[in-house]
C-alpha cells in the first residue's frame, strides 16, 4: 500500500485527520501530512475511507491488490 | 414537456424534515430542470454520486457575480450585486489563497484545544436557562448563544456587541426585502471595517481578525468581509443544528436513551443528524463556466446548478432506508458540509460543538421536553439555512 497526500491540492478540511488519525494529520497550516505510508489492518481500512471522503482529491491510497473499497455512508 | 419545471428550493412543512415533494424528486433522473426563486431555469442534482462529482468539477463556479448564477433567495440576489465576494463566492486561485489564511484556526488540533472553552460556554448557557426556567426557549437561550460565543471568541469579535450583531444578522438573513438586507449588510460590513482598523493599532490582537489585521497578507476590506461572513456562517448553521438536532432526538426517545447511555454514541449520532437534517442546501449552488456532460445531459456554460445535500444525503443507493433516522448508522459519507474545495471550513468546530451541546443538554436536564408538537414549529423559508427561530421547552 502506498499513501500520498498532495499539499498543493489539499483544502484543509481535516477529513483525513478525523477519519484516519495515525495515518494522516494536518500541519500547523492545516494541510495534509502523511504519518504512516504503509498502514495495516484497521488503519489501512480507515486510510481508504479517508481517500473516499477527502473533498479535494488530495489523497492517493493505492492498495497492492488493486482493491478499492466503496465505503461512503456505510 | 407539458408542465413547467418545479420550483426549487421548496418550503419545509415540518422544520426538521425535508419538503415532502423532495421524496418524489429523488425518484426521478439524477439531473433535471427546476425553476429558481428568480424564475431562471437551472439544473437540480438529485443523486449522491453526481452531486460529489459536480461539486469537485472545476468548471462549476461559486462566483455569485457571474451571469446565470442561480438566485434562490433575496440573500443570493444581494450577493450577485456585491463587488467583493467572501470565501463562499470565490473561485481559485483567490479562493484557495484566502482559505489557507484562515485554515490555521480551524485545524482539528486547534479545534480540539477549544473543547474546555466550549464546555464552559455550554454549561454557562445551561446555568442561565435553568436559573430562569422552566419554561424556556431552547433556541434563544441555548442553541443560538452557544455557537455565537464560540465563533466570536475564535474571530476576536467583541461579545459585548452581540446585540448589534444578532439584530443586523437577523435583518440580513431573514428579510424578503432587498433594501432591508442591503442596509443590514452595509451596517455589518462598516462595523467590521472599523474593527479591523482598531486591531491594526494593537499588535497581538485577539482571534483570527487580530492575527491577520495589518499583516499585509489580506486587504482590510477583504478581512472585514471575511470576518462578517465567518461570523454568520459560524453560528447560523450550528444554532440551527443544535435546535433541530434536539427536536429530532426528542422525537426519537428510544434513540436518545441509547445515546445518553453510551458517551461514544454522540459521535455517529451527530453525523446522522447532519445527514438527516441537511440544512444548508443554500450553500451548494454553482454556475457552469463551460459545457459539462454528465449522466446523458449537457449542462451548458452559463446555466445554474443546484446540488442540495438534502437530496444527495437521502440517496437510497448510498444510505439504506434514507428517510429513517438511525443514530447508530455510519452516516460519515454525508455531504451536509458540502464537497469539493468549498467544503465547510468550520466543520470540525461544528461537530465538536454539536457533540458537546447535545450531550450536556440531557446531562443537565434529563426531563427536557417540547411544549408544542414538532410539526407546529415554524420552518424558515426555502433558500435560507433551514432551522427554527423558537423552540419552546419545559422540564
Amino acid at each position: 500500500m502506498e499513501i500520498q497526500g498532495d499539499q498543493d491540492v489539499c483544502i484543509g478540511a481535516g477529513m483525513c485527520a478525523l477519519t484516519a488519525p495515525g495515518v494522516f494529520d494536518q500541519d500547523e497550516n492545516g494541510l495534509v501530512v502523511v504519518l504512516t505510508a504503509d498502514p495495516s489492518g484497521d488503519a489501512r481500512k480507515k486510510a481508504l475511507r479517508a481517500e473516499r471522503l477527502c473533498p479535494s482529491g488530495a489523497l492517493r491510497v493505492s492498495s497492492g491488490s488493486g482493491r478499492t473499497d466503496s465505503i461512503a455512508g456505510r | 414537456m407539458t408542465t413547467a419545471p418545479p420550483a426549487f428550493p421548496q418550503a419545509r412543512v415540518c422544520p426538521h424534515l425535508p419538503p415532502p415533494a423532495y421524496a418524489e424528486l429523488r425518484q426521478g433522473p439524477a439531473l433535471r430542470r427546476v425553476t429558481t426563486y428568480a424564475g431562471q431555469l437551472a439544473w437540480l442534482v438529485t443523486r449522491y454520486d453526481q452531486a460529489r462529482t459536480l461539486l469537485k468539477d472545476p468548471r462549476l463556479s461559486s462566483d455569485r457575480r457571474r451571469p446565470g448564477f442561480p438566485v434562490i433567495s433575496v440573500q443570493v440576489e444581494l450577493l450577485t450585486e456585491r463587488k467583493r465576494q467572501a470565501l463562499i463566492g470565490m473561485d481559485p486561485p483567490e479562493h484557495d489563497i484566502q482559505r489557507r489564511m484562515f485554515l490555521p484556526d480551524f485545524t482539528l488540533k486547534k479545534v480540539r484545544e477549544r473543547r474546555a472553552d466550549i464546555e464552559r460556554i455550554v454549561h454557562e448557557s445551561l446555568d442561565d436557562m435553568l436559573a430562569q426556567g422552566p419554561p424556556a426557549d431552547l433556541y434563544r437561550d441555548f442553541a443560538l448563544p452557544v455557537p455565537f460565543r464560540v465563533i466570536c471568541r475564535l474571530l476576536g469579535a467583541p461579545w459585548e456587541d452581540r446585540d448589534f450583531f444578532q439584530d443586523a444578522i437577523r435583518r440580513l438573513v431573514r428579510t424578503f426585502s432587498t433594501e432591508e438586507g442591503r442596509q443590514a449588510g452595509a451596517e455589518l460590513l462598516a462595523y467590521f471595517e472599523h474593527l479591523v482598523t482598531e486591531y491594526k493599532k494593537t499588535p497581538d490582537g485577539a482571534g483570527l481578525i487580530g492575527r491577520l489585521a495589518g499583516t499585509g497578507r489580506i486587504s482590510d476590506d477583504d478581512l472585514a468581509l471575511a470576518a462578517m461572513s465567518l461570523l454568520i456562517a459560524g453560528h447560523e448553521t450550528t444554532a440551527a443544528m443544535i435546535s433541530l438536532g434536539a427536536v429530532t432526538l426528542m422525537e426519537n426517545p428510544d434513540q436518545l436513551a441509547a445515546i445518553r447511555a453510551d458517551p461514544e454514541a454522540i459521535v455517529p449520532a451527530v453525523e446522522e443528524l447532519l445527514r438527516y437534517q441537511s440544512i444548508a442546501d443554500s450553500a451548494n449552488i454553482r454556475v457552469a463556466t463551460a459545457d459539462i456532460e454528465i449522466d446523458g445531459v449537457v449542462i451548458k456554460a452559463g446555466e445554474g446548478v443546484l446540488v442540495p445535500a438534502s437530496l444527495a444525503n437521502r440517496d437510497a443507493e448510498v444510505f439504506e432506508n434514507p428517510d429513517v433516522f438511525d443514530a447508530g448508522r455510519d452516516a460519515g459519507g454525508h455531504i451536509a458540509f458540502g464537497y469539493g474545495r468549498h467544503q465547510c471550513l468550520g466543520q470540525n468546530l461544528a461537530r465538536l460543538e454539536l457533540q458537546i451541546a447535545l450531550t450536556a443538554l440531557w446531562q443537565r436536564i434529563p426531563t427536557l421536553r417540547m411544549t408544542v408538537p414538532a410539526e407546529e414549529l415554524a420552518p424558515r423559508p426555502p433558500g435560507a439555512i433551514q432551522g427554527i427561530d423558537a423552540l419552546p421547552v419545559t422540564w
